[in-house]
């Protein structure tokens, strides 16, 4: 068995009073496909948001590709550039045209040339199908279509590590498959990826492992067929039930 | 024909109601306007209280009769529709037309009919008018201030080629844009000084020294404004970075700054920096004036400058940084590329507020005997030669300040169209 690219040891969290994440522990080996399902509020989001540090967790350890995440990292930026992240919002940048959105991160992070950075970029905007829209402005396109343009500038980074989260909850239902779509596939070109989602269907195409998670704890963890077939929490049951 | 009932015209009557009700309303417009250019009183045969109330009935009662639905008429509709809807509209759109009618003439008789400005004295002005003839002497005085006549082409190169290279920007070239930003927020501004100080200072290349002293008028206003504009707005933007930065010691200082200056007013801070500051400087270091003047107001404007930006950042959704971040970008880049051109866009409006303030506050520079535009007027209309023309000179000012003012505001308003995206 490989070595795990992601450990997450005994994470605590807080926000003021409010315990968010309870003794989390967690690793992830190389191409594995983690879903992480379970009510709102239950510290999904949090969780995968802690795994490139845009929230900081009290206590505990979490190492991202032998890196371990702590106050004095300084070069957290590029811990980042190998972590991609996908959000609910999309989160384009609205002044930038599509390709721009795509090449900004690799030419003033990676340093890319010009030229080099808009191959890799319209090479992916071609897997995720929006090669047309590259010159358009993200406010001129659908959510759908947003949503990939938010895929392929994460993955034009060449990231090791792909989170999601909650990556369709924001489209309309007929837009969501488009995504997902986007999603099956790079997860096929064996993509780490760890996904935050309510989309059970894609957990069961997709997920090696699934996690479900309650009131900040991890409360059941099993490979996907036992955690469909055989819930072991009634928690878990529960769920399933009033989301399938 | 239908029976006509005036008291609610309706359609089947159109034109009857339309050419009584037109009739009405003109012949009260035309009561009013032959009262007010010609002071003719068609109505004098009347009691003299009627008289004056006369054309509002008359108008009201005909904008009531062309007040027809759906009349099929388009121009008809628009009309009621945008300000005949009901009578309080008729009466408010009436009165808004007299009142207008009404000041016509005695604005121009005061502007035109009855102006001077023949002549080189106080005596050719002999018409109840203004007198324009003040403002022709006097103006060389009101642009250039008190710098010698014969350099003042010293003034006016500059200010030509100042003009001349802020147009480079109109050149159409995708090379050179990109350079663009660079070349007007760092190189311009440094050609700018460069200029002014060799140009119009002098004391070099053979060019005669004009102390600051001796600047005036509108240039100075122009110099002034010019400098305090392209300082204060890099500043605001540090402070308003410094203000939401994670390290307390640059964000209590932002804070301590802004507040500092926005908490005491404008003529304080002029009179510190020509009376108190020099205080604090060794003996042998001086600082002009000027130039004193010109950091006093750009730290004062930059608080304000800040504040605003800040506005604008607070309103990108926390996403932006989220997207950013995420993507492996620090700090400078992260504003540099994502958060800053955003928050500026949005804060357009604010900018542009706070400039116009700050080009109308300069003539407050007068305390630390620095005379623009408006202080050269206020020197002018004490000169023994030229007692009672304040008038004149305020009204003058008045209408080169709105040219100003009224083009900045032009520009920022085509800059926010220019700079509009799509959420």
């Amino acid at each position: 068995m490989s070595e795990a690219i992601i450990k997450i040891k005994d994470v605590n969290k807080w926000f003021g009073d409010f315990q968010v994440l309870k003794n989390i522990n967690l690793e992830v080996i190389q191409k594995q496909k983690i879903v992480v399902c379970g009510p709102s509020g239950s510290g999904k989001s949090t969780l995968i948001r802690c795994i490139n540090r845009l929230e900081e967790h009290q206590e505990g350890n979490i190492i991202v590709d032998g890196n371990e995440l702590t106050e004095d990292t300084k070069d957290i930026e590029k811990i980042r550039a190998e972590v991609g992240m996908v959000f609910q919002q999309f989160n384009l940048f609205p002044h930038l045209s599509i390709l721009d959105n795509c090449t900004l991160a690799p030419i003033w992070v990676k340093k890319m040339p010009k030229k080099q950075a808009e191959e890799l970029a319209m090479n992916q905007l071609k897997q995720v199908q929006i090669q047309d829209q590259a010159n358009k402005f993200p406010g001129q396109l659908s959510g759908g279509q947003q949503q990939r343009c938010a895929i392929a500038r994460a993955l034009c980074m060449q990231p090791k590590i792909m989170l999601f989260d909650e990556p369709t909850s924001a489209l309309d239902p007929e837009m969501i498959k488009e995504v997902l779509d986007a999603m099956v596939n790079l997860a096929k070109q064996g993509m780490t990826m760890i996904v935050v989602t309510h989309e059970m269907g894609f957990a069961k195409e997709v997920a090696d492992e699934v996690i479900f998670m309650d009131e900040g704890m991890i409360v059941e963890k099993a490979n996907t067929k036992e955690f469909f077939a055989n819930p072991k929490s009634d928690r878990t049951k529960l769920f399933l039930s009033q989301i399938l | 024909m239908n029976k006509l009932n005036f008291l609610k015209p309706d359609k089947d009557n159109l034109t009857t109601y339309l050419y009584s009700g037109a009739f009405l309303f003109l012949i009260a417009i035309l009561d009013v306007f032959l009262g007010s250019f010609f002071e003719i009183n068609i109505t004098s045969f009347l009691p003299s209280f009627i008289s004056s109330i006369l054309p509002f009935i008359l108008g009201v009662v005909g904008l009531h009769l062309i007040r027809i639905e759906f009349s099929g008429i388009h121009n008809l509709d628009l009309l009621n529709k945008k300000i005949n809807t009901n009578n309080f509209n008729a009466v408010l759109t009436l009165l808004i037309i007299f009142i207008i009618i009404k000041s016509i003439p005695p604005i121009m008789n005061w502007f035109i009919l009855d102006a001077n400005i023949a002549g080189d004295s106080k005596e050719a002005c002999t018409g109840t008018g203004a007198c324009w003839t003040y403002i022709k002497i006097w103006l060389r005085r009101f642009v250039y201030g008190m710098y010698p006549n014969e350099l003042q082409w010293r003034i006016n190169i500059s200010f030509f080629l100042l003009i001349a290279l802020a147009c480079v920007g109109l050149i159409p070239s995708e090379k050179l844009k990109k350079l663009l930003t660079l070349y007007y927020v760092i190189i311009y501004p440094i050609i700018a000084f460069i200029l002014i100080y060799y140009l119009i200072s002098g004391g070099a290349f053979g060019l005669e020294w004009v102390e600051t002293g001796a600047w005036g008028g509108l240039s100075l206003t122009f110099i002034v404004s010019f400098f305090c504009l392209i300082f204060c707005f890099p500043v605001g933007m540090f402070l308003a970075l410094g203000r939401r930065s994670q390290l307390p010691t640059v964000r209590y200082i932002s804070i301590g700054f802004i507040e500092f200056w926005r908490g005491v007013p404008l003529i304080t801070v002029l009179f510190m920096s020509s009376v108190m500051f020099p205080m604090f400087l060794p003996e042998d270091f001086f600082m002009d004036k000027l130039v004193r003047v010109i950091i006093a107001i750009s730290l004062f404007e930059a608080a304000y400058v800040a504040e605003v930006i800040r506005g604008g950042l607070q309103a990108l959704p926390r996403g932006q940084y989220d997207a950013a971040k995420s993507l492996g970008m620090g700090y400078w880049k992260m504003h540099i590329f994502v958060i800053l051109p955003q928050a500026l866009k949005l804060v357009i409006p604010g900018i542009a507020n706070t400039f116009l303030a700050l080009v109308k506050d300069t003539p407050l520079i007068f305390v630390v005997g620095l005379l623009e535009l408006v202080g050269m007027l206020n020197l002018a209309k004490t000169n023994p030669k030229w007692l009672g023309f304040a008038m004149e000179g305020y009204v003058f000012a008045a209408i080169i300040f709105w040219i100003i003012c009224y083009a900045m505001s032009k520009y920022s308003y085509n800059l926010e169209l220019k700079y509009k995206t799509e959420r």
